[in-house]
């Protein structure tokens, strides 16, 4: 198990370092960032005033250097917006982001699963059907649309819902549904699949046979076992809807780490946007490996593999 | 199933009880208006974005105020401003004014201010509102001088729209950022203006509370809504969700088929008003983008000719919105109409195009930032005559290096002037000889230089209409029209819309 823990645990550092080089030279690529810094009606030397005192006027690789020896320390620098530390605002918008990640992960799961679990008891049913149907939606509708549409039946037409905002339990109602949705599809199969090739095994046979209760067999036997790639799946796609919640954070004007993001990109605040970015991959990266830990534990196969 | 139902039941009850309408408007006496941008820097001379301009009207005083239904410029917090010679303003102030911390105001204030500002080391981002201002002196109490760099004709249009006075010593303790610079953006904010500042939570809201205390009988006249509270709502979908369900009062630049359907459900007023913005394309009269095509005049009158530039008002902008002829807007001091046209015609375009050795036309590339569909309705007109143009869309900071590097055949460009009525804020700003001067005429630098610098009105006007002329007969630019924006507001918000883009909250009320 060891030397596949320190495998994965290098292809991790690789891909973060890999990313922080990609994501540091692209948006070198989208402009000068002192013009940016500078404003409309800036002069020549404003701006050249601005590429010196942030050091842009340095090689790029010494610039990339620099920052990722004072981001392994955990400094980020200044939000040349904000003005304020990077990591400081990142610590502020994260929970946001979190809590919209989380009900959202919440409401896919609570979707996914029972309908997952009642396609795999009833295959090829109405109900199976249904599942698919929602399943194929889920997937090929744009989120952004979809929180459009919600917003106008239920936040204009019916006012059930605030259309923006953090104040409240009701303002994460719809962002959640609107991200969660997106994840519905692939832990809805995963779980109908999982549920198939366990209801068909010998021990479930013999579970029925000893004359246990239908829901005892289906949850306390067959889930159990079914729901355990689910887990390491949802582990992943909670990283993904944290990076994803930039379009749903910015539609419903949620002050998270996604919106910020956009609102860095947009005023190309250099430091923010890196961050964000190394932030968010560490998550993924992070978690990635913890449910490739997670499979590896549960499948003897994988490791020796 | 019964578990799984009962519960969602109860929490979309439960919402419906909880959301009701949203606490704004007339109810809570709060002006509510949103626009994509977050604002985290409050102040005038340290953000520049067009929401601190309107802040900054909301929050601060400047010496004069400029009457847009007279263009004339009324006493504010000064009583009086008069020329001493070219290079030196006496100023008189207003007694009896205080700060919103509840100093008096006086004239150390506003050599303060006036003093911290022009000094470039301060670091104010639109150095060019102030630059033109050497220094400040104390005659007295409620008197000053303030020496000027050279003749500056256009300083009153600058002291009514862009030097906002703020207390004595109001940045002496900004704390230091990162870089080792003064952060003066961070001081928390302090003016005379009918609204006083009360907090910012960045990427949400700006809050402002009415001044109760602000002066009277002054032509900004006495605010009556109890606070004003900016939003930030990066779609405008969503803003127009928020507009609908009363959580804004007020929004602006609402794309015009939007506008429309919302002035169809009556719900809301929607209006659409010119602004001081102005569209034009730029062309590369050197070829240092390497397609040489603009070089040659009957090139540039063939695309000026190709484009309808009616029907792209008409039809895309809104009907306050006019073409224009010169490079600058008709509204600002200086701006002569009286130029070389360059009027709709396809067949003339087709002809100039025979005439320069394209038959058949050709192909270059166009560059934009802003309103794509606008750029593309001009690339639609070129096709017509035979001229393909690639469109190349890039964000504001991308093109304008590309611009100064002499990388674009043409730029589909806009300028705001910062609302300043005047000339010199377009004209002068990009046919000096600096980098975005396409053309570098030297006969043009001459005389906007005369013109920046001579304070007799009539020779300004003369040399600026010189100026404009060589401009527009030899298509450095072709100026296509003034912005318009429409506004969204509630019925029951009683406000004016304006020209210069500046929207006056604080002479807003509810009816």
């Amino acid at each position: 198990m060891l030397p596949y823990v320190l495998k994965r645990f290098a292809v991790a550092i690789l891909v973060a370092i890999t990313v922080s080089m990609i994501t540091f030279s692209m948006i070198y690529l989208s402009g000068d960032p002192a013009l940016a810094l500078a404003g409309e009606t800036a002069t020549e030397a404003d701006i050249e005033n601005i590429r010196r005192v942030y050091g842009y006027d340095r090689p790029i690789v010494v610039q990339y250097l620099d920052w990722l020896y004072r981001a392994v320390q955990g400094d980020f620098g200044q939000s040349h917006y904000l003005k304020k530390p990077v990591s400081e605002v990142i610590f502020e918008r994260l929970p946001t982001t979190m809590l919209l990640g989380f009900c959202a992960l919440v409401f896919a799961l609570t979707l996914s699963i029972p309908l997952g679990v009642l396609a795999a008891i009833r295959p090829n049913s109405m109900i199976d059907r249904v599942a698919l149907t929602i399943a194929v939606v889920g997937q090929a509708m744009p989120s952004f649309w979809f929180a459009l549409i919600m917003m106008l039946w239920l936040g204009i037409y019916w006012r059930l819902l605030p259309v923006t905002g953090t104040d409240s339990w009701a303002n994460f109602v719809m962002p959640s549904i609107a991200l969660g949705y997106y994840i519905t599809p692939a832990v809805m199969r995963l779980t109908r699949a999982g549920m198939l090739e366990v209801l068909s095994t010998d021990y479930i046979r013999t579970a029925r046979a000893k004359g246990l209760r239908p829901m005892t067999v289906l949850f306390k036997h067959a889930l159990r076992n079914a729901i355990i790639p689910v887990v390491s799946l949802a582990a992943v796609q909670f990283g993904f809807m944290l990076g994803g919640s930039i379009v749903i954070e910015t539609i419903f004007a949620i002050n998270g780490l996604g919106f910020l993001a956009w609102e860095s990109i947009q005023r190309a605040d250099l430091p923010m946007m890196q961050a964000i970015v190394l932030v968010l991959s560490i998550f993924y990266i992070v978690l990635t490996f913890l449910a490739d830990m997670l499979n590896a534990w549960l499948d003897p196969r994988i490791r020796v593999g | 199933m019964k578990q799984w139902i009962l519960p969602g039941v109860a929490m979309a009850a439960a919402a419906g009880i909880w959301s009701g309408p949203a606490l704004a408007g007339k109810a809570d006496d709060t002006l509510n208006w949103a626009t994509d941008r977050e604002v985290a820097v409050i102040d005038p001379y340290y953000n520049n974005t067009r929401e601190l301009v309107v802040m900054g009207h909301l929050g601060w005083d400047g010496l004069l105020f400029r009457n847009l239904d007279t263009g004339e410029y009324e006493p504010l917090l000064a009583t009086g401003v008069e020329w001493i010679d070219n290079v030196t303003l006496e100023v008189e102030l207003r007694q009896g004014v205080v700060f919103h911390d509840g100093s008096s105001f006086g004239s150390e204030d506003v050599v303060y201010t006036i003093n911290h500002v022009s000094n470039e080391d301060n670091g104010v981002l639109t150095i060019k509102n102030v630059s033109w201002m050497k220094n400040a002196e104390a005659l007295g109490p409620h008197k000053l001088r303030i020496n000027l760099v050279n003749p500056f004709p256009a300083a009153f249009a600058y002291l009514s729209n862009a030097v906002f006075i703020v207390p004595e010593g109001h940045y002496d303790n900004a704390p230091t950022g990162a870089d080792g610079r003064k952060d003066f953006g961070a001081v928390a904010p302090v003016g005379t203006g009918p609204y006083k500042f009360v907090e910012v939570k960045a990427g949400e809201y700006v809050l402002w509370e009415k001044n109760d205390a602000y002066m009277k009988d002054t032509p900004k006249g006495q605010p009556s809504i109890g606070h004003i509270r900016f939003r930030t709502i990066k779609e405008m979908n969503t803003q127009i969700a928020e507009m609908l369900t009363g959580g804004l009062d007020w929004m602006w630049d609402v794309p015009k088929d939007q506008a429309e359907r919302l002035a169809d459900l009556g719900t809301v007023t929607v209006e659409n008003a010119k602004t001081m913005r102005v569209s034009y394309l730029a062309f590369d009269v050197d070829g240092s983008s390497g397609q040489t095509f603009f070089m040659d005049k009957r090139v540039r009158a063939a695309v000026a000719h190709a484009i309808n530039r009616e029907s792209l008002t008409r039809n895309l902008v809104g009907p306050a919105s006019v073409v224009i002829h010169s490079a600058c807007h008709p509204d600002q001091f200086g701006c002569a109409q009286d130029v070389t046209r360059w009027d709709y015609d396809p067949e003339k375009s087709k002809a100039l195009l025979a005439e320069a050795g394209y038959p058949d036309g050709f192909e270059f590339d166009i560059y934009a930032y802003r309103q794509r569909e606008f750029t593309e309705a001009v690339i639609g007109d070129l096709a017509k005559v035979g001229i393909k143009a690639n469109l190349t869309y890039l964000q504001y900071r991308a093109l304008r290096d590309l611009v100064w590097k002499g990388k674009t055949p043409i730029n589909h460009m806009t300028w705001g002037s910062n609302s300043i009525p005047d000339v010199s804020a377009i004209t002068s700003h990009f046919f000096s000889g600096g980098r975005d001067d396409p053309a570098k005429d030297p006969e043009v630098i001459a005389w906007l230089a005369e013109g920046d610098t001579t304070t007799d009105t009539a020779a300004r006007e003369a040399v600026y209409k010189k100026a404009l002329e060589r401009i527009s007969s030899e298509l450095y630019w072709l100026p296509m029209f003034t912005y318009a924006k429409y506004y969204v507001y509630a019925n029951d918000l009683d406000f004016q819309t304006t020209s210069d883009e500046i929207p006056r909250f604080y002479a807003a009320k509810w009816k």
